[in-house]
């Protein structure tokens, strides 16, 4: 992993929607920075906050129903507690965003070349023909053959591909240093997806933004990501690099998203399963470990209180120290036997 | 898209031959005939014979449609038993006030309907959005000629600021400023009138349009590039808002046409509408045959100019 400087450092970040009279935190209690030059990955199950996360970051959340607390820390300034309107300074032009569904997130009765241009309208002090000029230019740099043409069309001429090419124009017309990236190859073909990954990494290695990729599909995450963040139920479960998370996955939840079943040392082995979806956001316990029942299988004594992130190796987090008392198929017993032997 | 056009103009042909029919075979159905009005029990029967035979009443029915369709090619509808007088010149007449008439409603029903649909739908759930849905409803549950009464009465006999009957004072020469100002003084009741009935599914149907925009994907989009929250509005909320309104105005001005017969009727006003109520009840069989006809043609008419107009402002449809 290239080190370098802190980008983005969120502190406690919660995040919640009104629903009724109160407020249900989608968000809860995210920790994360980002650096220059990464690519930082967010994975879990859908419904566990990941887009929530996004928007926050972004502020692009409806403001009359959520609520935003804790610190996005951005060149000194909390984007946390920032107003519509000064977020409009930094939107666009600091940071970008690319959304999941390029049918649906370009405007259908614009063109393609002033969609592009009216973020430069306002982060630029470009004049018509040199804002049309960057239009081709970006619209070359994304991979879109036939800039001139495809800048006078709509979207609906163009494929899911081109379209996700376009998106990934508009987020970077004004070189944003950070980049979001929700989903960006969840609605295309497969083939599509490598190319939009392969476009992705050079553009950051072009201009050194930090990306946060959001994805649940872990080999995104493989073939991209700098640094992996699991997130269960509105929090990080488990954090490291993208290397350690393979070789080493920790927590039940992890495993359980590699397919692996964990096991405990019990001898009903069918007993040994996550059971149950994510609960809604209304549903979720709001004290003591939100993943306990789903390994209802785990003794009461296994489960800390209100399970915190440890740092078991460096740079490696993990939620609560339950993975001390699993063992996975073909992993060596006898270490695991000793540790729940001590619990 | 000339093509197009010609083709679907072609495609009424059809159409219109199949109303014709229509209208002509219930015509015959229609009990009595123009003369029943016209003469006593006294009258000789033979007399009667003399004049249906003259007026080619006694001829078989196809011979009698084929007559009815070659003249109104020439634009000749026959004479109206009434106004005795030719029924397409007459017709001809009504329709140029109806027209000036209609146009006002729409002009006067989307200067108020957009601004308040535009409101309530940017202001969602406020207070102003309440009032407007009041209004809206309001509006909406009032009968046409109910409302067309209190303002007839109200505006026109209590306050006297309009006119109560008519198009034009007859001191007027036609074409002179005063003539045209004094046909305009004449319009501004009933299409006021008219347009605040039309204004409920334009504010109603604006509303739900920038309501659900709002949530859209593309919005978001256009938010993410740090523009002005009024420029998300102006370019791309309201741009795709008033699509669906702008494709309807075709069927609006047809939905006129046929909203007119009553205002027209109430507020004296000498259209299309207020004659064919004259002419039905007094049986003038050419005049009702020429202006149904006329209103088929132009609900044709306007369903093509719903389809143009969504073509122009919608670039993912193409009229094929
Ligand atoms: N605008 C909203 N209002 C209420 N609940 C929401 C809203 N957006 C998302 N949620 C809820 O918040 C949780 C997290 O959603 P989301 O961030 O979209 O998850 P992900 O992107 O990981 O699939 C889900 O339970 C979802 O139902
Ligand atoms: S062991 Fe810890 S992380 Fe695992 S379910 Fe229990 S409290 Fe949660
Ligand atoms: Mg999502």
């Amino acid at each position: 992993m290239r080190t370098s400087e802190e980008l983005l450092k969120i502190r406690d970040l919660h995040t919640g929607f009104r629903i009724g009279d109160a407020y249900f935190d989608a968000v809860d209690g995210v920790s994360l920075t980002l650096r220059e030059n990464e690519i930082l990955a967010i994975v879990g199950e859908s419904g566990c906050g990941k887009s929530t996360l996004a928007t926050s970051i972004i502020g692009l959340h409806d403001h009359n129903k959520t609520r935003v607390q804790g610190e996005i820390l951005y060149k000194d300034k909390n984007l946390a507690k920032m107003t519509e309107d000064d977020f409009n300074d930094i939107r666009g032009l600091e940071i970008g965003m690319i959304f999941q569904d390029p049918l649906s997130a370009l405007n259908p009765l614009m063109r393609i070349g002033e969609q592009i241009e009216e973020g430069l309208i306002y982060h630029t002090d470009f004049n018509k023909e040199k804002r049309q000029a960057r239009v081709l230019e970006l619209l070359n740099q994304v991979g879109i053959p036939n800039p001139e043409r495809v800048a006078r069309q709509f979207p609906h001429q163009l494929s899911g591909g081109m379209r996700q090419r376009v998106i990934i124009a508009i987020a970077i017309s004004c070189k944003p240093k950070i980049i979001i990236a929700d989903e960006p190859t969840t609605a295309l073909d497969v083939t599509i997806q490598a190319q939009i990954l392969d476009l992705l990494i050079d553009l950051q290695k072009e201009t050194g933004a930090g990306i946060i990729l959001i994805t649940h599909d872990l080999g995104v995450v493989a073939e991209v990501a700098d640094r992996v963040a699991v997130m269960y139920a509105g929090q990080i479960i488990e954090l490291a690099s993208v290397e350690e998370l393979f070789a080493n996955p920790k927590h039940p939840y992890t495993r359980s998203l590699f397919n692996s079943i964990p096991q405990m040392n019990s001898e009903n082995e069918k007993l040994n399963v996550i059971e149950g979806i994510v609960p809604s956001l209304m549903k979720l316990p709001r004290h003591g470990c939100r993943f306990a029942p789903r390994i209802s299988w785990v003794p009461e004594s296994a489960h800390e209180t209100e399970p915190q992130l440890h740092e078991i190796s460096e740079g490696h987090f993990v939620r609560c120290s339950c993975h001390e008392h699993f063992y996975f198929k073909g992993e060596k017993e006898d270490k695991h036997h000793e540790l729940y032997a001590n619990q | 898209m000339w093509k197009t056009i010609v083709r679907r103009f072609l495609i009424m042909i059809p159409q219109l031959f199949v109303l014709s029919l229509i209208i002509f075979i219930m015509a015959q159905f229609m009990p009595g005939d123009p003369f029943t009005g016209a003469i006593t029990p006294e009258t000789d029967p033979a007399r009667i014979e003399e004049l249906r035979e003259k007026n080619g009443l006694n001829d078989p029915w196809y011979q009698q449609y084929g007559r009815w369709v070659g003249n109104a090619f020439q634009g000749e509808f026959g004479m109206s038993y009434t106004f005795k007088r030719d029924a397409g010149s007459l017709i001809g007449e009504r329709a140029v006030n109806t027209f000036w008439l209609s146009l006002a409603s729409v002009i006067i029903l989307y200067v108020l309907a957009i601004p308040l649909g535009v409101l309530a739908g940017r202001y969602h759930n406020s207070l102003l959005d309440r009032a407007i849905i009041l209004y809206s409803f309001v509006s909406y549950a009032i009968p046409t000629f109910i409302l067309a009464l209190l303002f007839l009465f109200f505006f026109g006999y209590t306050l006297g600021w309009f006119p109560t009957s008519g198009s034009v004072d007859i001191k007027y020469d036609p074409g002179t400023f005063g003539y045209i100002m004094n046909k305009i003084y004449h319009i501004l009741l009933p299409a006021t009138t008219y347009a605040i009935l039309g204004t409920t599914t334009v504010i109603q149907y604006l509303r739900s349009e920038i309501i659900d925009a709002k949530g859209q994907d593309y919005v978001r989009t256009a938010r993410s590039k740090g523009i002005p929250m009024r420029k998300v509005y102006s370019r791309h909320i309201f741009r795709n808002s008033l699509l669906p309104i702008a494709a309807f105005i075709g069927f609006t001005i047809t939905g006129l046409l046929g909203g007119s017969i009553f205002i027209e009727t109430i507020f004296g006003y000498p259209g299309m509408g207020q004659l064919f109520i004259s002419s039905i009840l007094s049986r003038d069989y050419s005049v009702i045959t020429a202006l149904v006809m006329l209103y088929g043609f132009l609900a044709l008419l306007g369903s093509l100019l719903s389809d143009i107009i969504m073509s122009i402002v919608d670039p993912r449809i193409r009229i094929e």
